[in-house]
């Protein structure tokens, strides 16, 4: 551990300097980000210890996920935690324990560094309770203009157990469709905390780290097929891939679909289309029947999982389609989404 | 928002289609000889995919997707000069977001942006006006676009501008209007229409009356409808009985939101910005009289077209549709998207070939999007 006893980072905005590779590079790196994320070690590669993986067959699972958002800050968590979150979130959904983590930032000339204090920490605390370690890391300043403020990478490495194999082609027809909770709130929150939209909200975004509840989730229904990570391009998206991926279809109820009353009105004021609003807190998994009532039992046990619910099941018609029963008793097919989706103008 | 979930009740609504079934019995509708419904908005057309209706009203009733989507019915020409302003220098090119992909015939919009150009999305044309108060070193060029839903708030921006006396906002001037192209293709010897749903967010501004001719010079119903799915159920259903009852009338279904006679500060701010222009081109429908609206030359150091040259103002210029393209014959209900060659081959979201694939909102869209086009058989 190597953190100063005395602050000597006395600029209030990251210049050039502070990427430069000198004392003020050091100072930034141990003040902001060394001094929160506590490492056990200052050097640029973190020695793992070989204890997770002692036991036999137990393999290694490795991540990577590039963040950027704006506004940095926004109701409900910040850049820091999003990129925790992110990467704790892709390594649970393939049945691993997170372990370690790397946190690199490109900063833009001029950031506030009370500003990159306050992301160090919501990071730290996020991984605190994720039970994650942020081993290593880097940083770099890029002039004005280079860059959004600041984007964040994360590497992470977790330890998947010995018999443990999710992966969406083990999903079968008949398997249920369990989501953890109301969807899409994280996209709704960006959306108004832009600021351009002129919308009042209390919507706050869903970022949390699914670690401990997928943990939760295989113990409690140890047959669980598969998992993901609902997050750009929404719950639509997710179960597309899933789809195609194990050659079945999805069947979906419009009505099962946990959505907010603000984020449908939202949605109805833009045009948009809730199913691919982004969410960073959202787990879809299918599990076989007989272990649905488990898994939801032990999901809802947790505060991650309080909202969970089916909201549909894999059938063996219409394979690599996503099917959605609309409340009227209609269908329609829910496809991949089309670039991004761009508000209409009536 | 709770408001909205009365109009998608799944109970009344089998109770709506249960008496559309019934009068399109009466009436002799079948699948041979459907009655010929037009939807004329784009934002009809969606809600009718997205809760597929289609499928589920009787058999007999054939829904025709009209021209009402301002993004759909955007010509070539028009997407070439947006970008041709946008990248003149010092120019922010300010615009709503389904606009963006929209093609060109070099590029849409999305990719000027990619390629340099200071193109933004905004919600409002007040956006645009707070851009050019922030930028005054910068030409804020706003993409007004839209039927009558959206004329007023360009034409309040462009008085706010003239009040301020800001000199470096401009609108580039798209606003189109709905009877006319109505009356296009009511003229349209092919068409077969045997009632409209008329847009009622455009009914909001204009009011009930400009539709008077459809029912007084060509006989058809017309029924001013709301978005939800109750709504355009119950519009189905009036217009069924005025078919059966041998009427031909303007009813007013949204009344909860449509005033008979529109909103008078709405008409006021159109009447003292625009004027009509002598013709304008639609994608998919060529040049129809009367259907754009120009800014009046009193604010014309707020008309795009004049400060930058281009447009009507440079004379028209008409860019045809790609080849195989068959936007004109499904507006005009001539075929079925399916029934268009290029749908989902040359035609997608992804890379749309014509107009009714561009927007969300268009038939074309619509079909892929919700699978109208990929469900052969009804999920149970």
């Amino acid at each position: 551990m190597n953190v100063p006893n005395r602050a000597r980072l006395r600029d209030t905005h990251v210049t050039l300097s502070h990427g430069g590779g000198g004392r003020a590079m050091r100072d930034l790196i141990d003040e902001v980000f060394a001094s929160a994320f506590r490492p056990d070690a200052m050097e640029d590669q973190a020695r793992l210890s070989d204890a997770a993986l002692a036991e036999p067959g137990a393999r290694l699972a490795m991540t990577t996920d590039g963040f950027v958002v704006t506004p940095l800050e926004f109701p409900g968590g910040d850049i820091g935690k999003l990129a925790i979150c992110g990467t704790v979130n892709d390594l649970a959904v393939g049945g691993a324990r997170p372990l370690w983590l790397s946190a690199a930032f490109i900063i833009e000339e001029g950031t506030e560094i009370a500003l990159l204090r306050r992301i160090a920490a919501t990071m730290a605390a996020e991984a605190d309770a994720a039970g994650v370690r942020i081993v290593t890391g880097d940083t770099k300043v890029v002039g004005r203009g280079a860059a959004d403020g600041v984007f964040v990478t994360t590497t992470g490495v977790g330890v998947i157990p010995p018999g443990r194999d999710l992966a969406a082609t083990h999903i079968r027809p008949g398997d249920v469709a369990i989501v953890n909770g109301v969807l899409g709130d994280h996209g709704a929150t960006i959306l108004a905390a832009r600021g351009d939209l002129a919308l009042s909200t209390d919507i706050r975004s869903d970022c949390q780290a699914l670690g401990h509840l997928m943990e939760a989730v295989i113990a409690a229904a140890p047959g669980t097929r598969a998992a993901r990570d609902a997050t750009r391009g929404g719950l639509a998206s997710a179960l597309n891939e899933m789809a195609e991926a194990a050659g079945v279809g999805v069947g979906i109820e419009e009505e099962a679909l946990p959505l907010r009353d603000e984020v449908k009105g939202m949605c109805e004021i833009l045009g948009l289309d809730p199913l691919y609003l982004a969410n960073e807190g959202t787990l879809v998994l299918f599990v076989p029947e007989a272990e649905a009532e488990a898994a939801l039992a032990a999901m809802r046990d947790r505060p991650e999982g309080r909202g969970a619910v089916i909201v549909g099941r894999a059938t063996g018609d219409h394979p690599g389609q996503v099917r959605m029963r609309t409340a009227f008793g209609g269908a329609r097919i829910v496809d991949m989404l089309v670039g991004e989706q761009l508000p209409r103008i009536c | 928002m709770k408001y909205a979930t009365e109009f998608r009740d799944p109970k009344a609504a089998r109770a709506v289609l249960a008496r559309i079934a019934g009068l399109a019995d009466q009436i002799g509708a079948t699948k041979a000889r459907p009655v010929h419904i037009m939807e004329i908005c784009g934002g009809h057309t969606h809600a009718i995919f997205r809760y597929g209706l289609d499928k589920l009203v009787h058999e007999g009733i054939e829904f025709i997707h009209g021209p009402g989507c301002p993004v759909c019915v955007l010509p070539m020409s028009r997407v070439d000069e947006c970008v041709e302003i946008a990248r003149r220098p010092g120019v922010i090119f300010t615009t709503f977001g389904d606009a963006m992909r929209v093609p060109g015939t070099k590029m849409s919009l999305m990719q000027a942006k990619a390629a340099g150009a200071d193109i933004r999305m905004v919600y409002s044309p007040l956006d645009a006006l707070e851009l050019a108060r922030r930028n005054p070193e910068r030409k804020v060029v706003f993409f007004g676009l839209g039927f009558e839903t959206t004329t007023p708030s360009t034409a309040l921006s462009i008085q706010q501008a003239a009040r301020e006396g800001l000199e470096n906002f401009s609108v580039f001037c798209n606003h189109i209007t709905v009877p006319e192209p109505i009356r296009a293709l009511l003229d349209d010897p092919h068409m077969v229409l045997d009632g409209f749903v008329g847009p009622g967010h455009v009914s909001m501004v204009i009011g009930i009356h400009p539709y008077d001719f459809i029912a007084r010079d060509y006989g058809k119903p017309i029924v001013v409808a709301g978005f939800e799915p109750l709504d355009l159920l119950q519009s189905v259903l009036m217009v069924l009985i005025q078919i059966r009852d041998g009427r031909a009338e303007v009813e007013n279904q949204y009344a909860r939101v449509v005033p008979e006679h529109g909103n008078p500060v709405s008409l006021a701010a159109i009447d003292d910005v625009y004027e009509k222009r002598p013709s304008f081109e639609w994608r998919g429908l060529g040049e129809i009289d009367r259907s754009g609206l120009r800014i009046r030359a009193k604010y014309r150091a707020y008309d795009a077209e004049e400060t930058f040259g281009i447009g009507y103002a440079a004379g028209p210029r008409v860019v045809a549709e790609p080849e195989g393209c068959a936007c004109g014959q499904v507006m005009t209900g001539r075929i079925k998207p399916t029934g268009c060659a290029q749908f989902g081959s040359g035609c997608t979201p992804e890379m749309p070939l014509g107009a009714l694939m561009v927007s969300s909102e268009g038939a074309c869209a619509a079909y892929w999007q919700y699978g109208g086009a990929r469900i052969s058989e009804a999920v149970e």
